[in-house]
């Protein structure tokens, strides 16, 4: 780990489910520490957990030798996480419409479509190797008053 | 918390009482073994009562939409009872709440494989 930082917490995982589950955990105790609503703090878990299950399975394909780097941060107006692996990238043009008729019944598809409804932003980066998403859910007046919150997950 | 599966019969209805998560890793394939047992078994009536799923992610939909078009290559109906609230809003951002047959209320869901 090289954080927590203030108000930014950044680490490298394992590529594997206990990984996943560690995202999604810290995703959910940086969404409740920003006062987000249960129905809201759902959507971005739910986003941040298909982004990780993207990087250690399509990207890194549990690879014991490559890692998955996240980063979780309050700016006080966003939730912004970074989750990043080394694997051989992802264009996302290359995506394919799950609400499209013809896809509307595939068994898989839908993960980058779920993020992208759930969140503000969705950025993608190639890192030569890996893929780089930057996930941002913008938060209301109310929310994210504290932006020195302790992240740590540990 | 991963997947239980219960199954009960009820006017020719299989119905499988789910409780749990429904991911990858934690519950999709127990939902995708049960699915295709009873289909290979002849099943032809199966509702999944989702009132107890707490949680469900992108392969879990997979699953779901898997088992609807699995059913139907045989001539088979799998229909969804009690969605909680976050998987109704996982199956409405996704349109697969227009592909499902879904109810609220049991007896009415058993009634209408008849």
């Amino acid at each position: 780990m090289t954080g927590p930082q203030t108000g930014r917490l950044s680490y490298k995982l394992a590529s594997t489910m206990e990984s996943v589950a560690e995202v999604e955990a810290a995703a959910e105790k940086l969404t409740q520490s920003a006062g987000m609503d249960e129905d809201e703090s759902f959507r971005v878990v739910m986003a941040v957990r298909e982004a990780a299950v993207n990087a250690v399975l399509h990207g890194n394909g549990y690879d014991p030798n490559k890692q998955i780097s996240v980063s979780f941060e309050n700016t006080g107006k966003s939730l912004v996480i970074t989750i990043a692996d080394e694997g051989e990238g992802l264009d996302p043009a290359k995506i394919p419409d799950p609400l499209a008729p013809e896809n509307l019944l595939r068994g898989t598809g839908r993960g980058i479509f779920l993020i992208r409804s759930f969140l503000d932003e969705v950025h993608f980066r190639q890192l030569h190797p890996g893929t780089e998403l930057t996930l941002v859910k913008h938060l209301t007046p109310a929310e994210g008053k504290d932006t020195n919150q302790n992240l740590d997950t540990k | 918390m991963a997947l239980s599966i219960s199954t009960r019969q009820l006017d020719g209805v299989t119905i499988l009482d789910l409780s749990g998560r429904i991911t990858l890793g934690e519950g999709s394939v127990q939902l995708r073994d049960a699915i295709r047992d009873l289909i290979g078994k002849g099943e032809k009536s199966i509702l999944l009562s989702l009132g107890d799923v707490s949680y469900i992610d992108s392969s879990g939909l997979g699953e779901l939409v898997s088992a609807f078009t699995t059913a139907k290559n045989q001539n088979a109906d799998v229909k969804l009872l009690n969605l909680t609230k976050k998987v109704k809003d996982v199956l409405q951002v996704t349109k697969l709440y227009t592909v499902f047959d879904i109810y609220d209320d049991e007896a009415h869901a058993i009634g209408s494989f008849k």
